[in-house]
């Protein structure tokens, strides 16, 4: 079996499962954000009473913090009451930053697990070998009443990935070449499995850029298996027992695909789509108002790290807006004590609070008519940042900040003009 | 429920959530009849002028893919519309529109027998979706039967909630 299948086999209590197999798994965890607002009243229209295990349920505030409205505010009110009524003890009030960095942080994300999300990016937790994938709402709600969920038994795609990634060159720049070859339906459905050298020798920050931007592929979960890296990591951050499991070595694929990284130049997907990928090179100069590093996809410390090495004692561009969001308070503190939010400050750029951010177009950051934002997030669909004559690019930390200090895209390896 | 018909309002394919339900309208998350005064409104703001209660969604490829905002059913089911039909749909809206009532038909090739304004039907027991004007057929997936048990009981709430009258879900 696959790593997927062999963690839904053991979810629905069975020695094996087969794609296009329906099973009913238990869930190890349920996350919801702002939107458990939507759950609940779901939830209370159901009528049980009583969450299924209070302890299984994270719930945290992210999408739009502090509230920017009255009814966020109001939003905001109602679940702390419910997480009190309900007595539901993993709860992060909008201090702690956004539900796909404070759930590993945490130590929610354990390998072997089945994890659901009212996020659609909530494959990213599979990065730590977890089952993790989004659900709607009203779904969501049936899992508070009974614990479980049905799932099809995706088929699983390998991808393999070889070679030493250039100066500049990261992760993102992988995921978006994949989405590129293979469009943003390319993985519809599928279990995706990442393998090879160069991903174990990733960060688990780094993977998870991968498994998070595998959504934009349409993939269902998207899953590194865990090894010695995880597992000391989630030792580190839960007390919680976990068991790992691994794919075995005659595991059947759909499909394998190869990928080597060592000449790879910076990427970049174009609007409006995300699999609309190019080289940076070929659009290199288009003018760009806002540069935005941040989110579930790329506002972690390494990411931070980098843009900080090319922000270093330079100034950002008078007519860019930098924003800079650290994924997490953690993340913030950490960033600070290394001295990358001074050297963001003085460069001219705005830090905002953990959290989405701009990211979904609810708060902070909105673009005007004809504006054009490059961006370490994982969407550039029409109208998503604000209004829907603006333009967004999604590319690496690297590009963003190199393209923040010349007010064009830019790669990070070429110099500056 | 077997028979569905009404007349076309047809999109391309990769129609995003963020498409369906912009984003600055999130913030609305219990007035349902509020979130269908929105539908499409960024960026197709023609939809709410033209489109009807019962119209029927024809659209290609990886239909609502994005994000899992299930504002993007509930303003087509409370706009509505009576039924999505597909060459693909993306998972997570799926299951949001089969849990919320709403019919989702995979029916490969439907976007090139129907036109815009065309009446179609759409059979979900025998599984094909017939424009009436022009005859013209295709074939549609039939859904498992748990999940036309979802649908037919009106979504997963109503579901859930005769299950608990059944004892079959027992309250904490
Ligand atoms: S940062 Fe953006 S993509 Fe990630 S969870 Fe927040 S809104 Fe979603």
């Amino acid at each position: 079996m696959t790593l997927a299948e062999k963690i839904l086999a053991r979810a629905a209590g069975r020695e094996s499962v087969k794609p296009g197999e329906v099973v009913t798994a238990k869930i190890d965890i349920a996350m919801s954000h702002e939107n458990a607002d939507v759950v609940l009243r779901a939830f209370k229209e159901i009528g049980i009473g009583k969450v299924w295990d209070p302890d299984r349920i994270v719930i945290l505030f992210d999408h739009r913090i502090p509230a920017e409205s009255e009814k966020t505010a109001a939003t905001h009110q109602r679940i702390r009451d419910f997480v009190k009524e309900q007595r539901i003890k993993h709860f992060y009030d909008l201090k702690e930053g956004i539900c796909h960095q404070i759930l590993p942080e945490h130590g929610h994300s354990r390998p072997g697990d089945v994890m659901v999300g009212t996020d659609s990016h909530t494959t990213t937790h599979g990065a730590y070998g977890t089952f993790a994938t989004g659900i709607g709402a009203t779904e969501m709600a049936g899992v508070w009443t009974t614990g479980e969920l049905w799932f099809m038994v995706p088929e699983t795609m390998k991808i393999n990935v070889s070679g030493k990634f250039r100066e500049h060159v990261s992760a993102k720049d992988l995921i978006l070449s994949i989405i590129g070859r293979i469009s943003a339906s390319g993985a519809d459905y599928r279990a995706v499995e990442f393998t090879g050298k160069t991903i174990s020798n990733m960060s688990l920050a780094s993977r998870m850029v991968l498994t998070n931007l595998s959504m934009e592929m349409g993939a269902k979960v998207a899953l590194v298996a865990p090894d010695a890296k995880t597992i000391a990591y989630v030792k580190n951050h839960t007390r919680m027992e976990f068991e790992p499991q691994l794919p075995d070595s005659d595991a059947e694929y759909i499909e394998e695909m190869d990928f080597d990284v060592s000449s790879l130049p910076s990427m970049v997907a174009c609007p409006h789509t995300v699999d609309n990928v190019k080289a940076v090179a070929d659009i290199a100069g288009t003018r760009i108002d806002q540069a935005l590093i941040g989110s579930c996809t790329n506002g972690r410390l390494e990411d931070l790290a980098t843009a900080s090495r090319i922000l270093e004692g330079k100034k950002v561009s008078q007519d860019v807006r930098l924003l800079v969001i650290p994924a997490s308070r953690r993340v913030y503190l950490e960033a600070m004590q290394k001295g990358y939010i001074e050297i963001f400050i003085r460069a001219g750029g705005l830090v905002l609070n953990p959290g989405c951010g701009p990211c979904l177009g609810a708060h902070q950051g909105l673009m005007a008519p004809g504006e054009v934002c490059i961006s370490t997030t994982n969407r550039n669909f029409k109208g998503r940042m604000g209004s829907s004559e603006s333009f967004i690019y999604l590319a690496s930390p690297a590009t963003v900040a190199a393209s923040a200090l010349t007010g064009v895209i830019t790669a990070p390896d070429m110099p500056a003009p | 429920m077997k028979m569905i018909s009404g007349r076309v309002y047809k999109f391309g394919d990769d129609v995003n959530t963020d498409v369906i339900y912009p984003g600055k309208y999130l913030s609305i998350t219990t007035d349902r009849e509020e979130m269908a005064k929105h539908c499409f409104e960024t960026v197709y703001p023609d939809f709410l002028k033209k489109a009807k209660p019962g119209d029927i969604i024809v659209a290609g490829k990886n239909f609502g893919c994005g994000s899992s905002r299930e504002q993007a059913a509930t303003c087509l089911k409370f706009f509505g519309i009576s039924a999505v039909v597909a060459d693909s749909f993306a998972r997570i809206f799926f299951r949001n529109a089969i849990n919320l009532g709403l019919p989702v038909i995979v029916a490969p090739g439907a976007a090139r027998i129907a036109e815009h304004g065309d009446e179609i039907e759409i059979d979900l027991e025998d599984g094909f979706v017939k424009n009436c004007k022009t005859g013209k057929m295709v074939q549609s997936s039939r859904l498992p039967d748990f999940v036309m048990g979802i649908l037919g009981d009106g979504g997963l709430i109503s579901h859930l909630q005769k299950r608990i009258r059944g004892g079959k879900i027992r309250g904490g």
